[in-house]
């Protein structure tokens, strides 16, 4: 039983960290007010259901990330993946994508342009377009530099039920690459770290690879697991499906780099952002042949099976160590600090 | 990564696994002090590994957990005047005080920012030369001597808005009050690998002389914690009392000189309130008078008014190890990691939060 | 952490994993490039005996031979 962390008091940075806190605020505020049931699912995207049996997907998306330029992309980069990803996660083909955007006074149009054509670019990869947009200006201090918000539509073929409520005990969980790229990607720029390495945000849009995954075989669930990072997207399947996940510390793909940053600063790689990434829970019977069709794909390449779904300890998850042992791997309750000793 | 990888190896934390097994007969109970070691142990299932015979407790090696509320209190009151920066350690920020938290007064829009380094914190007041800069003191030996760093460092180039507030404290004297409090029995210890790196092996002698307490220096990863657990139970069955050093990569003998003249340039030995220990004599760093004019303390006279503990908050005993994590009844039930009622829960190298983040599996509980 | 670089105000320039990072050499002066150190908050605390981290290494692998020897002799 949680206490109630809402009434009474102030937002903090960590409620919208994606952890527990930002789990705990929807629960406590938002869904007291917004209670249609496409929502109260609290998958990537909501499902809904139009005139002739056809369905739609419907998301949305604020990016507010600092800095705006990082390794490997930009704001508007993130923006068109991030919003294209969450119709994929849930098997629509995306089709339409809006674009709001905040400006604080004084930003440069030429860095506005180039945000502007990133976003371009992508939306051309991904095969969405941009149809409806917004702009507003705010005064100096009153935004940093940039906020975007992007919403996005997307078809589901008809029969089509991928949900975080569909794991079952015996599927296998695969992940699509590399994990913490783009969080420790976006650290190394921020100045109070002052560290550098060569590491380049993941950021990518995933529906092409979605959608040979969908073709190769039967998938249960789909997430994308950026902020709060994998561990907290496990925690997310296996509390909305109630069900057991475990997983092998020794199989998860983690490059040497940042592996390096998080030993320098204390922190857990489960744990840290990714843009260009997804967790899929499949049939066991599959789940060697979609991971071989995910590792042909340009955004697949370092696919692996890292575990499975089990019976016991429903909503928890569990990590077998590289030592053999157990242990549990919780949901990030705020922002993942780097520790003192 | 070229000596962190190695001493992680599964095969060889096996083979000391067996040896301990082989060996152990007579019940052990060893207290490691440091919350680093304690996080190691519970990430990695130390304890699943261990015979039953070998019992494992933590200690009050946690600096952010065994600060007293009053000297939250007083960071926090600070925080609130105007033309302040308080610079800290990210561990601190959600620690809960008396009546608020670093967190929350900076979401009502103090200065709270968090550093990596203490020389981080003197180019903060480098860059804002209007407004006055304090470092909050949390640590023990290992930490001390940089702040002690920072301290000189300003005085060698003449930045005058620069201030550290000591809170700082010394892990002998704190190993020796738990000793003396006898609450625990304990059959060995596992000394703390970076404090004793500054203090040298050598410091913690008294523990064999004066109380016959077998201690063994320790590295943090995994086969370091298994192989002082090792000797541990080799000593225990051997009827031994010694202090070994098995951290020779890191730790002297003498520990490191540089780091302790600048530590005790900078600092003298005072009295410290202790969260779970009370006041302990001697256990304590403030800065000298020499640096009076760095001392925020002295600096910044406030009066943050009395401290006030959370009413069934069990970090005292938990710190002495008189009672483990899942022991206390509002572990997890009511405080949690998003949640703290005390700063075991929600320091990086507090008991608490190492049990709640790795915890026992559930249905695996000895 | 590997030491890649010093400068002349006493940090240096360490790496780990391929990641880089500027640590302070003031409590361990007599750290050169190429050598291993041990990091705590921006400061290097020691510098890493390479010999001794070998030792422990080889002592921890010479376990099961040890062991076999004293079953035989039991």
């Amino acid at each position: 039983m949680r206490s109630n962390s809402v009434a009474g008091h102030r937002i903090l940075l960590a409620h919208g960290s994606g952890g527990s806190l930002t789990h705990d605020l929807i629960a406590q505020l938002f869904i007291k007010h917004f209670t249609h049931p496409a929502l109260l699912r609290l998958d990537d995207a909501a499902v809904l259901a139009m005139q002739d049996e056809a369905r739609i997907a419907f998301t949305t998306d604020s990016y507010v990330v600092s800095p705006i330029f990082f390794p490997g992309g930009d704001i508007g980069k993130l923006a068109v993946c991030g919003t294209v990803n969450d119709l994929a996660m849930v098997g629509a083909k995306p089709l339409y994508l809006s674009a709001g955007f905040i400006i604080e006074e004084g930003f440069p149009m030429v860095d506005l342009e180039r945000i502007v054509a990133s976003m371009s670019a992508m939306s051309r990869e991904a095969g969405v377009a941009i149809v409806a947009g917004d702009t507003k200006v705010v005064n100096h201090g009153s935004a940093d530099k940039l906020f975007i918000n992007t919403a996005g539509i997307g078809l589901l073929p008809a029969g089509l039920e991928i949900s975080g409520n569909r794991a079952r005990p015996g599927d296998v969980v695969i992940v699509s690459g590399t994990l913490g790229d783009h969080g420790i990607a976006i650290m190394s720029q921020r100045e109070g770290l002052a560290f550098s390495s060569t590491l380049e945000s993941d950021c990518a849009p995933l529906n092409g690879l979605v959608a040979e995954m969908l073709a190769a075989g039967e998938i249960h669930a789909l997430r994308d697991p950026t902020r709060g990072g994998l561990a907290t997207t496990l925690n997310e399947l296996a509390r909305q499906s109630c069900v057991g996940i475990e997983i092998e510390e020794a199989r998860l793909p983690i490059r040497q780099a940042v592996h390096g940053v998080c030993e320098m600063l204390g922190l857990d790689p489960l744990y840290v952002a990714n843009e260009g990434k997804l967790v899929a829970v499949v049939a066991p019977e599959q789940a060697e042949s979609i991971a071989q069709v995910m590792r042909a794909h340009r955004y697949g390449r370092d696919t692996a099976i890292i575990g499975r779904v089990v019976e016991s300890h429903p909503a928890r998850v569990v990590m077998r160590t590289l030592l053999g042992t157990s242990r549990i791997v919780d949901m990030l309750a705020g922002e993942q600090l780097p520790r003192i000793c | 990564m070229k000596y962190i990888n190695e001493f992680r190896d599964p095969e060889l934390a096996r083979r000391l696994v067996e040896r301990i097994r082989a060996r152990s007969h007579r019940p052990l109970r060893l207290m490691e002090f440091c919350g680093g070691h304690t996080h190691a142990i519970l990430r990695y299932g130390i304890r699943q590994m261990l015979p039953p015979t070998v019992e494992m407790l933590s200690g009050p090696g946690c600096p952010v957990c065994v600060t007293a509320n009053r000297d939250l209190d007083y960071a926090i009151a600070l925080a609130r005047q105007p033309g302040m920066i308080i610079a800290t350690f990210g561990d601190m920020l959600r620690v809960p005080g008396s009546y608020a938290s670093l967190q929350q007064v900076r979401s009502e829009g103090a200065d709270v920012r968090i550093v990596y380094s203490t020389l981080d914190a003197l180019e903060i007041a480098k860059a804002n030369p209007a407004k006055s800069v304090v470092f909050l003191g949390i640590g023990f030996e290992t930490t001390a001597p940089t702040v002690a760093a920072s301290v000189l460092q300003a005085k060698a180039q003449g930045i005058g808005n620069y201030y550290a507030f000591s809170a700082h404290k010394l892990t002998p004297p704190a190993t020796r009050a738990i000793l003396e409090a006898g609450e625990v029995s304990l059959s060995g210890i596992i000394g703390p690998g970076h404090v004793t790196t500054i203090i040298g092996a050598q410091a913690w002698e008294f523990l064999p002389g004066e109380y016959a307490m077998p201690c063994v220096i320790a590295g943090f990863e995994p086969l370091d914690i298994l192989s002082a657990i090792r000797v541990l139970v080799d000593m225990g069955e051997d009827g031994r009392a010694k202090v070994c050093n098995a951290y020779g990569r890191s730790v002297q003998r003498e520990g490191n000189r540089v780091a302790q003249d600048m530590m005790n340039r900078v600092f003298e030995v005072a009295e410290a309130d202790w969260r779970g220990l009370g006041t302990v004599p001697a256990s304590g760093l403030r800065l000298r008078p020499e640096y009076a004019d760095c001392d925020a303390a002295r600096v910044f006279a406030l009066d943050p008014g009395p401290a006030r503990e959370h009413r069934g908050c069990r970090c005292g005993d938990v710190l002495r190890g008189t009672l483990l994590p899942p022991g206390c009844p509002l572990f997890r039930q009511v405080c949690t990691p998003a949640h703290p009622i005390g700063p075991c829960m929600v320091s990086a190298e507090g008991a608490c939060a190492a049990y709640y983040l790795y915890g026992e599996v559930p249905g695996e509980e000895q | 952490m590997l030491i890649k670089a010093i400068d002349r105000d006493g940090m240096a320039e360490v790496e780990i994993g391929g990641a880089n990072r500027r640590i302070s050499l003031a409590l361990t002066p007599e750290a050169r490039v190429g050598d291993y150190v041990i990091v705590h908050t921006g400061f290097a605390i020691s510098v890493l005996d390479e010999e001794e981290a070998r030792e422990t290494l080889r002592l921890f692998a010479e376990l099961e031979a040890a062991q076999e020897r004293e079953g035989a002799s039991l």
